[in-house]
């Protein structure tokens, strides 16, 4: 065999700090919102071989059976290699179309196909949305805490983000309410609410039906938009499934994205969003000047995926199996966490967030658990403000029993080192993180004293 | 020359050092060099001894990399190597040890007092806290005694505020410092051999002067160099700077912190190896001396070939 040398390659000339100056220059306004670069750097970190990372947020996609990928793969090249090979229609195939129906079906929404666009993951759903609909200082409302993918793609239309706080029982929509009120009183129209209702990231909190009705009834009210992303709503792990908000609305003011990344894999980048047809055309526009298409190989993966007819039976193996872990991470949670924390109890998705007394905070403590070899993301990622700065996010999904029994024992031992310290130097017993109730109807731990909704 | 670059590691600024040694190897092939580049781990004795470099590049920063451990591998190895020797890297990183050892030369640093979290733990300091708040006022700033990148330091501007502060500090370091703020210029002075380069002056964006991530983060900090200051203070800023480099017994380089305020310069910290980014303030301070990345590399490998002076 011969050797085929690697391809030379350009080693670029230092930048200089004026040449930074000149490129600084020249960036949009829109760049400047970054984040503390050290703490980047201490993410960085995570991605160590000896670190039990429930930093993640990543399916588990070791139980994809390699044998039905590969025939899968092997009849697209034999049957279809052209086409699957070449430009794909912007929307997306009619047969991919067919499987996001089938998929949105499985939750009991009804959705005409010619309303669905298939986009490169749900994240390029957020982007073609605040694309369509997001002028630079227009209001977006959102939770608090919020997946924090979001927060870059609305910082980057320049939006100002307006959080609204969530409980057990998901955003509080009463405080929804007031706020709206307050806007229109100010003359000011938000553009829409993103939420994710069911198993949120990173809280892991479902929003009730109740709250769920009045969200639909405010966006009729005040004539605006809905974001409901729901990329987990098929990972159940117990009670009752709920209507999502785009069955309850119909679609008129309800934008709904979905995603195959939880369900099949991330490593597709299929996703898709569904909006009523004037806001759909935009989106298409927007979506052609972006990319053109979907990769159309990974459509016609997902087309074969569908056809052999066994989608259902890999979510439900995958619901079994996450349902243990979160169990796992549950039990582990009580026996390792000090009394002073509280996390929540989610019934599916992949997330556990957990809040600790006010005087920890997280960013600094992942610095401490990082040396016990051990991640976790700090819950100011998820906050547009200060708040957060004592919560973690916690992964169940990527990682096994054994990891997540351990990394919670670290994590737990760390916390414990920190609230005995804080006791020796005020002799004050910690507070809880909140005042138990039985009946778990109080509001999350997430909410900080004094905190407001915006 | 044959040349390993050390970077990486296990530090908390592992990012930073990564980008500091891929700028250095890059600058040591241009210059002609042969370069091996070494993300430090358990196989660093193993790697060096079968690649015999004729000198390491250290582009560590962080405890591992800037404390002294891995230059004291190098001094077994007999390897040269760039920057301070392991005792002066020891004594910078240590921001305790090292204000010692400025005091003692007659310098001026900030009040300050350090702690082990022993001394909380199970000597009772925190019935002295209150003492030591009178003796520093408020606002302090409470800082890990190693640490870098500001990671960690916090100012508390009540006493209410210390403990919390504490907490945090304590996740980075198993001792603290509680240093007494002083207001003023922020200048850092980056000393190579024997010199002091162009001062770099930090200028907080929008009044940030609290927020210590703000230095980190482009547009919320301006950084001019050289900074504007009349002859007398430069000289005297240099000076100072200078004299802390030698009382920590620093050779090859490193970058002086000092705050310039109305009682003349008061020293903060001294970083036995500096960023060497291309946002970092030493390359900045060496471009305003109207010297290349590659001549600032090169003369940094001159100074660590040099013969020891005794």
């Amino acid at each position: 065999m011969s050797e085929v040398p690697p391809p030379p390659h350009r080693r670029r000339a230092h930048t200089s700090t004026r040449d930074l100056e000149r490129y600084a220059g020249l960036f949009a306004e829109r760049t400047t919102v970054m984040r503390s670069s050290a703490m980047r750097d201490l993410m960085a970190i995570t991605a160590r071989p000896e670190v039990i990372s429930l930093a993640g947020g990543l399916p588990d996609t070791s139980t994809f059976p390699p044998k039905s990928f590969a025939a899968q793969m092997t009849r697209i090249a034999q049957e279809s290699a052209a086409e699957a090979l070449q430009y794909g229609p912007t929307e997306g195939f009619e047969e991919t179309k067919d499987c996001i129906v089938e998929v949105m079906g499985a939750e009991g929404m009804l959705v005409d196909p010619h309303d669905v666009i298939v986009t490169t993951g749900g994240q390029q759903a957020i982007d073609l949305i605040c694309k369509t609909l997001v002028d630079p200082g227009d209001v977006v409302i959102c939770e608090a805490p919020t997946y924090p993918g979001a927060v870059p793609v609305f910082c980057s239309y320049q939006a100002e983000v307006i959080q609204v706080e969530c409980d057990q029982d998901g955003m509080l929509v009463d405080e929804l309410e007031l706020l709206l009120e307050r806007l229109r009183g100010e003359g000011r129209r938000p553009k829409f609410v993103y939420s994710v209702p069911s198993f949120q990231n990173p809280a892991g909190v479902t929003m009730s039906l109740p709250r769920r009705r009045r969200l639909v009834e405010l966006a009729r009210l005040h004539e605006l938009l809905v974001i409901e992303d729901n990329p987990y709503g098929l990972l159940r792990y117990g009670g009752e499934p709920l209507p999502p908000l785009y069955q309850l609305d119909g679609g008129d003011f309800v934008v709904y994205v979905g995603t195959f990344s939880k369900i099949l894999s991330p490593g597709i980048r299929l996703g898709w969003a569904v909006a009523p047809p004037p806001v759909m055309e935009k989106i298409v526009l927007g979506k052609q000047a972006a990319d053109l298409c979907t990769s159309t190989l990974t459509q016609y993966f997902v087309r074969e995926y569908f056809a052999e007819g066994r989608w259902r039976q890999y979510v439900a193996d995958l619901v079994e199996l996450y349902r243990e872990r979160r169990d796992t991470m549950l039990a582990a949670l009580a026996e390792h966490f000090p009394a002073a924390a509280t996390w929540t109890e989610p019934q599916g998705g992949l997330f556990i967030w957990a809040t600790l007394p006010e005087y920890i905070d997280t960013g600094d403590l992942l610095a401490k658990a990082l040396r016990a070899d051990v991640a976790f993301v700090p819950g100011q990622a998820a906050y547009i403000d200060e708040r957060g700065r004592n919560s973690m996010r916690l992964n169940f999904s990527g990682v096994t029993e054994s990891e997540i029994r351990e990394g919670v024992r670290r994590i737990g031992a760390v916390i414990s080192e920190q609230v005995e310290l804080y006791r020796a130097l005020t002799g004050e017993e910690a507070a809880p993180a909140r005042a138990a109730d039985p009946d778990g109807a109080d509001v999350l731990p997430f909410r900080k004293a004094g905190g407001g909704s915006a | 020359m044959k040349v390993a670059v050390l970077k990486g590691g296990r530090s908390l600024e592992r990012g930073v050092s990564l980008r500091s040694g891929a700028r250095v190897e890059d600058a040591l092939e241009r210059l002609g060099h042969r370069v091996v580049a070494l993300d430090v781990g358990a196989d660093l004795v193993k790697r060096l001894e079968a690649e015999a470099p004729d000198v390491a590049f250290v582009a560590m920063h962080g405890i591992g990399g800037e404390d002294g451990t891995a230059q004291e591998l190098l001094e077994v190895l007999g390897i040269p190597f760039t920057g301070p020797g392991a005792a002066a890297c020891a004594r910078c990183m240590d921001k305790s040890q090292a204000k010692h050892a400025i005091r003692e030369a007659g310098l001026p640093t900030p009040d300050w007092f350090a702690f082990s979290q022993t001394a909380f733990r199970e000597l009772g300091a925190a019935d002295a806290l209150g003492r030591l708040e009178g003796a520093l006022g408020f606002p302090l700033v409470v800082k890990p005694s190693r640490g870098g990148s500001s990671l960690g330091v916090k100012f508390a501007a009540a006493a209410g505020e210390v403990p919390q502060a504490l907490v945090a500090a304590f996740s980075y370091d198993d001792r603290v410092v509680l240093e007494r703020f002083v207001g003023g210029r922020e200048l850092a002075v980056s000393v190579l051999g024997d010199e002091a380069l162009p001062i770099v002056e930090a200028i907080p964006e929008r009044g940030d002067s609290y927020d210590f991530e703000a230095r980190y983060e482009i547009g919320r900090t301006r950084f001019v160099c050289p900074a504007e200051l009349d002859e007398a203070q430069r000289a005297e800023v240099a000076e100072v700077a200078l004299a802390t480099y030698r009382a920590l017994g620093c050779s090859g380089f490193a970058r002086v912190d000092l705050i310039l305020g109305a009682d003349g310069p008061r020293v903060l910290e001294a970083n036995a190896i500096p960023g060497l980014t291309d946002t970092s303030l030493l390359p900045q301070a060496a471009e305003a001396a109207g010297m290349s990345f590659e001549r600032l590399v090169e003369r940094i490998l001159e100074l660590a070939l040099e013969p020891a002076v005794a």
